[in-house]
């Protein structure tokens, strides 16, 4: 794969979009999850986001790119310590990736060459002030998936296995996709992701044309594509950034607060997290938009992604779990 | 012409437009059991691929992907990696791909998107549902169906490999796309990737006749070739009775469709595209929206639940742990964290030459198995059953669903009215699925309790060949009415019901009996005892009810 397929030229899916937004701008968020049929152009929206992050400053060569001299681990090394800009790392977590891959291991060549005894780093650590993504996370292994259960809970990877004892910080945003149909996912990993989206294929025929046109486009020329759509890639980035610096200062309100306990307590929604998230996500919005303060709007628009997934699960609800937000977010907020 | 010819020349043309555009088409689904057509068909595609090799199901991620050559490591004293099959320029062929679970499915959907494997033929000899993974179906451009083709068909045409050349550049206009887009919106093809793959194809079909704008007939050749064993609705359905389309419509479709293209019309009228794909629907099209309602996919492969053995199915990565007398030692594994400590522990150890390996060394090799639970519902739909029941019996499916995570349980459910027993729900862990298919279930007519304990009895011994452990959980008054045969007959239907009750107790399936008539039935208890099953009988039951007997008899 060479160029990505820009962002902004992803028609509809404004829930997926807007989702995958609302993580660039607050990773507090916590991660995005993408359930929804085949074809819909869930790992092509994913793909997309990694041109539309802003840059992060890290010390050149760091394994776990890391701010400032004081973070890098010693076990990576460095001799020189040089920041720079570099793009966020988004790492993909394949299928069948083996434990080792992923918390990291013996460094098998200086151990086989210079008898030493030596960290090679992971994934997890590579994915560090990034973003972790798993394509269809509903088939990822039993033993991985509790693997990064832990470490996405403690932003810690801890390693302790032949012979090594390291830990470094992991801090990820992990952004999953998979088709519902194929396995349910657990509820505890489900618990990770900050906010669900799922998504259908375009209800009209003009989006579906407008689809297959743009993709065909991209695949004819893509460096024609990518530089008619770049201004508007690059709008979209330059709102992120200047959302990101605006968070601190979106006020929120007593009443938006006591908005978002009422929905939560309506919905029944499982813990804190929710409500957390649901503001999180709201100022976020907020910020995006250029607002100074959280609105009842804001909270409409993300109660679904913040909420949908953190319902306890009805079997004889023949709705779906976004129409049940939906429905109780009508009663509360009218 | 017969259907099986069309499908050989579709297959053909199939493979020139694969050959001539690997990277855009992706490859090509052959469904067809072994046998004289397929290896015609094999020895085409050995001649028509620059390369070929082989993918099977059970293949470890290491062989596929690669990984280190420990040998080579070893001798040179530095790492040397080992290429996996992928890496190799040349067309794939995955065999027996019904077999295929969906962890390797969505590597090689991947490996598919990102231009690693290009072009894919998939082998699926899959029989009635089974099929190979709808995730890797879908990324592949061509379905074909071998099934009906005849000896005589293969020796009518010749297949031609497209020239060695770069292709030109075909332009499309908008109105192009938008055909083939309105094309498969009505035949309810959702995923974009199909639209994609019938424009990649028409502009290959166009570059190889020399074009370079695309023609109605190019647009005609693509839809036909993509949408219609992708199609999952019959377009303007409600009033078109169904006997009328698969026959009498298909030669008038084709000859409407030619007059068409020989009037030379710059594109073509978009209900005479629909009637040449409606032509070429397979021929068991309808029975399948019937047996299956408005949905995607034609079976639950629902993967993502496999369980690890030690012993037996697709091998895993390889883990550490200690001798029991019962794993196998994965050697390569074991030598390759033994070998880093070499240098180490021969310093300790100066005497000994030999390479030493310590108990923490040794990894097991791990397998992954399918080896669930299958619950069957067999639940009497028909007029006797109150209506009420049914809607009982959907919440239990439902709930036992729910805790299917837990459990690891998959469900099906097979309705009885009318004539015959019918599957409702194939094997499934998918709640979303689930509550697609239950909302279309309907009750009514008479009670063929034989044609019920029929299809459940195929559907057990079908998950029994796939490594499931079947259950059957029985809901029904007992009042049958209708035998095997279809006829109206209390006493045939009696004996007809017991008889396939014998066969089912035959194969060793547990099972339990609901009597959910007001007041318990003998006979039903009778059959029951035939089944080997234990009979409950439960006047008042409802949807917790039914779930909590059946776990009380599963958990026995």
């Amino acid at each position: 794969m060479t160029e990505a397929f820009p962002f902004a030229a992803i028609v509809g899916q404004d829930n997926m979009k807007m989702a995958m937004i609302l993580t660039a701008v607050d990773p507090k968020i916590g991660g995005v999850l993408v359930f929804g049929d085949r074809g819909t152009g869930k790992s092509t929206a994913v793909r997309a986001l990694a041109a539309l992050l802003p840059q992060i400053t890290a010390i050149k060569g760091c394994p776990i790119n890391a701010e400032t001299i004081k973070d890098v681990p010693e076990w990576a090394e460095l001799t020189r310590f040089e920041p720079h800009q570099r793009a966020t790392p988004v790492i993909d977590l394949p299928l069948g990736v083996s434990e080792d891959r992923v918390t990291g291991a013996l460094d098998i060549e200086r151990a086989l060459t210079q008898g030493e005894k030596a960290f090679q780093p992971g994934l997890l650590a590579h994915a560090n002030r990034g973003y972790l993504y798993i394509d269809e996370v509903n088939l990822l292994e039993d033993h991985i998936v509790d693997l990064l259960l832990d470490v996405a809970q403690s932003g810690e990877n801890l390693v302790e296995r032949e012979g090594l004892s390291i830990r470094h910080p992991a801090r990820f945003v992990l952004v999953g996709s998979g088709n519902p149909e194929e396995g349910e996912l657990r509820p505890q990993l489900l618990d990770r992701f900050g906010l669900s989206v799922e998504v259908t294929s375009p209800k009209t025929i003009e989006e579906r044309i407008s689809v297959i046109e743009r993709r065909d486009a991209f695949d004819q020329n893509p460096k024609r594509f990518l530089s008619k759509w770049k201004r508007q890639e690059l709008n979209v980035r330059a709102a992120i950034i200047d959302a990101r610096t605006a968070l601190a200062k979106i006020k929120k309100t007593k009443a938006v607060l006591r908005d978002c306990a009422e929905l939560c307590l309506a919905l029944g929604a499982d813990g804190l997290r929710g409500e957390l998230t649901l503001l999180r996500a709201s100022r976020a919005l907020a910020a995006y938009e250029g607002q100074t303060s959280i609105q009842r709007a804001h909270l409409q628009a993300v109660a679904p992604l913040a909420l949908s997934h953190r319902l306890r699960r009805d079997p004889l609800d023949e709705a779906g779990s976004s129409a049940r937000v939906a429905r109780v977010v009508e009663d509360v907020l009218g | 012409m017969t259907q099986g010819f069309d499908n050989w020349v579709k297959t053909l043309l199939a493979l020139r437009l694969l050959r001539a555009n690997p990277n855009g088409l992706k490859g090509l689904v052959i469904r067809a059991r072994s046998g004289p057509i397929r290896d015609r068909l094999i020895e085409i595609i050995q001649n028509a691929a620059p390369a070929l090799y082989k993918i099977y199901p059970n293949m470890s991620d290491e062989q596929l992907f690669g990984g280190l050559d420990l040998v080579q490591t070893l001798q040179k004293q530095k790492l040397v990696y080992a290429q996996g099959l992928l890496a190799r320029s040349a067309w794939a062929q995955l065999c027996m791909a019904e077999r295929c679970d969906g962890g390797l499915a969505a590597k090689l959907g991947q490996a598919l998107d990102d231009g690693r494997i290009a072009p894919l033929i998939v082998f699926d000899e899959g029989k009635d549902e089974e099929t190979a993974p709808q995730a890797l179906r879908d990324r592949v451009g061509f379905w074909v169906d071998l099934e009906d083709v005849s000896l005589a068909d293969l020796e009518m045409v010749k297949f031609e490999p497209a020239p060695k050349a770069q292709l030109a550049v075909v332009s499309a206009r908008p109105e192009d796309i938008a055909a083939l887009v309105d094309l498969a919106a009505r035949f309810g093809i959702h995923s974009a990737r199909a639209a994609q793959f019938a424009l990649t194809c028409a502009r290959t079909h166009a570059a190889l006749a020399g074009r370079n704008a695309l023609s109605a007939e190019d647009i005609e050749i693509a839809a036909t070739l993509i949408y219609p064993s992708r199609a999952t609705l019959m377009p303007e359905a409600p009033e078109a009775p169904p006997e009328q389309t698969p026959e009498p419509e298909q030669d008038s479709a084709q000859e409407q469709a030619k007059s068409a293209q020989d009037s030379g019309l710059s594109a073509l009228p978009q209900e005479l595209l629909i009637e040449a794909v409606k032509a070429l629907l397979p021929s068991d099209f309808l029975s399948r929206l019937v047996s299956t309602g408005a949905q995607r996919s034609a079976v639950g492969t629902g993967a993502g639940n496999s369980r690890k053995s030690k012993t037996r199915g697709r091998p895993a990565p390889s883990r550490p742990g200690r001798l029991d007398g019962q794993s196998r030692v994965d050697v390569i594994a074991t030598l390759r964290s033994a070998a880093p400590w070499q240098k180490l522990r021969a310093a300790r150890k100066p005497q000994r030459s030999t390479i030493m390996i310590f108990p923490s060394d040794i990894h097991f090799k791990r397998y992954e198995q399918r080896a669930e639970r299958l619950v069957i519902f067999i639940v009497d739909a028909s007029g006797s059953a109150a209506m009420a029941r049914l809607a009982e019996a959907k919440g239990a499916v439902e709930l036992l669903l729910a805790e299917a995570y837990a459990r690891r349980d998959y469900v099906a459910l097979i309705a009885f009215r009318g004539a015959s027993g019918n599957l409702m729900l194939p094997p499934t862990r998918s709640l979303v699925q689930t509550k697609r298919r239950l909302s279309a279930l309907a009750g009514g007519g008479g009670t063929p309790l034989a044609g019920g304990l029929q299809a459940a009895g195929i559907l057990a011994q079908k998950a029994l060949s796939q490594g499931k452990t079947p259950v059957l959980a029985l809901l029904t008054d007992g009042r049958t009415n209708i035998s095997l045969d279809g006829s109206a007959d209390r006493q045939k239907a009696a004996e007809d019901a017991a008889l396939m009750a014998g066969w089912i107790s035959g194969l060793g399936i547990k099972s339990v009996v609901m009597d959910v008539a007001r007041s318990p039935n003998p006979a039903l208890a009778d059959l029951a005892q035939t089944l080997r099953a234990e009979y409950y009988p439960m006047p008042r039951a409802d949807a917790h009810g039914l779930t909590q007997t059946v776990h009380r008899v599963l958990d026995n």
